[in-house]
């Protein structure tokens, strides 16, 4: 009964508002389109670094003949200076380091001839212009600073690098990306929650006969704003789940139909993932509306 | 059943208090008229019993709460023992009379059943039977406010509260209406009534407590509504008439030709 008359007053009181019911709706959906959109960024570079993070490594470059690096005062990294590193990083680096294996300059040149088999623009190098280095394996490649600290500085290492930072100015965009996502987002929910406060006002305004008789009919103060709660929330949850469809769209034919068929070698976000997304952007647009409703509420159909 | 213990009312800081130290005591099932002028508290002692608004200083007890210190939350089980009608019925144009009615029952969740039982035997009791499905565009003065009634009434409040309910009403009209609220008040009904109207308050002989500035200026168990200025009062060629209910005469102006 209770049940029925409360729902019975939400539908009267979305169709008595419908215009901004449409703009809370649509307001909403935009919003919360772009936190989606930047969760699926974040998704997007988490399963780009699962995917690379595994292929790269950190190369502990000794050093060559005729460095300027003070560790390289004594010239060429001798093999007693490789020993003492590698033994290093068997003793203190045994938790980081999954794998080590040294490539000689002649290694480094074989690897080079294939890769350009005619010379790297036009010059003639030997394996003498190459440069010896421990290669490592990470097993968590986050963990780069900590190699880096214990390595770097040692005798007869010139410089370690971390082939990530290949990668970093494409994570630099996407996380600029992302940002940029979240900014707007962080713009337009506001908006709706402005939106969402006007509607409840207009709508408490236009029945405030039916509030003041249910006051004096001792009406709960419950039963009295329930009506209005569920009007915001349910017109935010419908562009919750209009964004949730429209990133799943996107998604679907934008990355999955296109992007991977004509860049295959990258792992991409799926529809998976906005499954995944879409229940925290229906959390959101309730918590958006009792935010709105409880600032409201107590304005404008207090007891 | 309601009771006033030195009651003050002040609105604004420094402003003339509404109620001042109003001591009144209501038994249950008693009829009592609430007269005075415009601005003498009546409106301001409904307000209080209803908890709209709490005294400034002493205790108001109705149906044996503390009013004053009611919470919040506690305000709609206070206001489910009280019934109200007002002057302008204040019946919602958009549901038909049965509606109106049953919309006092549906907001405190009384069960469908309870409902189909009530609303019609309620508009039986104040003379609308047959007339649940017209809208209160429909349905004259009187029978609007009948309609109001039956809502004030439907969930049998211990007390009910009329703010001047004849105010729109001719006088045979009046008549139904108070022939009704005074059935009302014989079922053990308490009844509380602001009213303008002297002719209705002499003819139904009951108690009458008059306010005048917030003040209580009579309480008489079975009086009149008291003496009225004459409508056009004999203070001679003036050209401003004091406000009604002063009882003090306009200083006599004369107007010289310019």
């Amino acid at each position: 009964m209770r049940f029925q008359f409360v729902l019975g007053e939400v539908f009267s009181g979305l169709r008595r508002n419908t215009t901004m019911v449409v703009a809370v709706v649509l307001v909403t959906f935009v919003s919360l389109t772009f936190v989606g959109a930047a969760a699926l960024l974040q998704a997007q570079i988490g399963k780009l670094k699962d995917d690379w993070y595994d292929l790269v490594e950190v190369s502990v470059f000794l050093c060559p003949e005729g460095s300027v690096v003070p560790t390289c005062a004594g010239g060429e990294a001798t093999d007693t200076q490789v020993d003492a590193v590698r033994q290093i990083i068997d003793t203190e680096l045994t938790d980081e380091v999954s794998k080590v294996y040294f490539e000689s300059k002649e290694q480094a040149f074989e690897a080079f001839s294939e890769r350009y088999p005619d010379g790297y623009q036009g010059t003639q190098l030997t394996a003498d212009d190459m440069q010896a280095s421990l290669r490592l394996k990470l097993s968590d490649a986050e963990q780069f600073a900590v190699v880096s600290d214990v390595l770097s500085g040692r005798d007869g290492v010139e410089i370690v690098e971390d082939q990530r930072a290949v990668f970093e100015p494409l994570f630099r965009t996407l996380n600029a990306a992302t940002l940029l996502a979240a900014g707007l987002a962080g713009v337009m929910l506001l908006a709706a929650v402005l939106l969402i406060t006007t509607t409840i006002r207009l709508s408490a305004v236009s029945r405030r006969k039916e509030t003041e008789i249910m006051r004096l009919v001792g009406a709960s103060n419950l039963f009295i704003q329930l009506p209005f709660l569920l009007e915001g929330a349910l017109a935010a949850v419908l562009g919750s789940l209009l964004a949730g469809g429209g990133l799943w769209l996107a998604v679907r034919f934008m990355v999955s139909d296109w992007l991977e068929r004509s860049v295959d070698w990258v792992a991409y976000v799926s529809e998976v993932d906005v499954l995944r997304v879409a229940p925290l952007l229906v959390v959101m647009a309730v918590a958006l509306a009792a935010l709105s409703s409880f600032f409201t509420l107590n304005r404008y159909t207090r007891i | 059943m309601i009771r006033f213990e030195n009651v003050s009312k002040v609105y604004a800081r420094g402003a003339r208090p509404a109620l001042d130290q109003v001591s009144v005591d209501v038994e249950r099932g008693e009829f009592v008229f609430l007269v005075g002028a415009s601005g003498s508290g009546k409106s301001t002692f409904l307000s209080l019993v209803l908890r709209e608004q709490r005294p400034t200083r002493g205790r108001v007890y109705v149906a044996g709460r503390d009013v004053a210190n009611l919470s919040g939350w506690r305000v709609p089980t206070l206001r489910r023992q009280l019934g109200v009608v007002f002057q302008d019925f204040r019946l919602l144009q958009n549901k038909t009379v049965h509606e109106n009615v049953a919309f006092a029952l549906q907001v405190i969740g009384k069960p469908r059943h309870v409902i189909r039982d009530t609303v019609p035997e309620v508009l039986d009791m104040v003379g609308l039977a047959g007339k649940g499905k017209r809208m209160p565009t429909e349905l004259s003065g009187g029978e609007q406010q009948r309609a109001a009634i039956a809502r004030a009434i439907v969930n049998r409040p211990q007390i009910l509260l009329a703010d001047e309910p004849t105010g729109n009403l001719d006088p045979t009209t009046s008549l139904g209406i108070m022939r009704l609220l005074d059935r009302i008040n014989r079922t053990g009904t308490t009844v509380v009534m602001a009213t303008h109207d002297d002719e209705i308050v002499n003819e139904m002989r009951r108690r009458v407590v008059e306010l005048s500035d917030g003040v209580v200026v009579r309480d008489e168990a079975r009086g009149g509504y008291g003496e009225r200025e004459a409508i056009l009062p004999d203070v001679g060629a003036s050209p401003v008439l004091d406000s009604p209910g002063s009882g003090t005469r306009a200083p006599v102006q004369t107007v010289r030709g310019v």
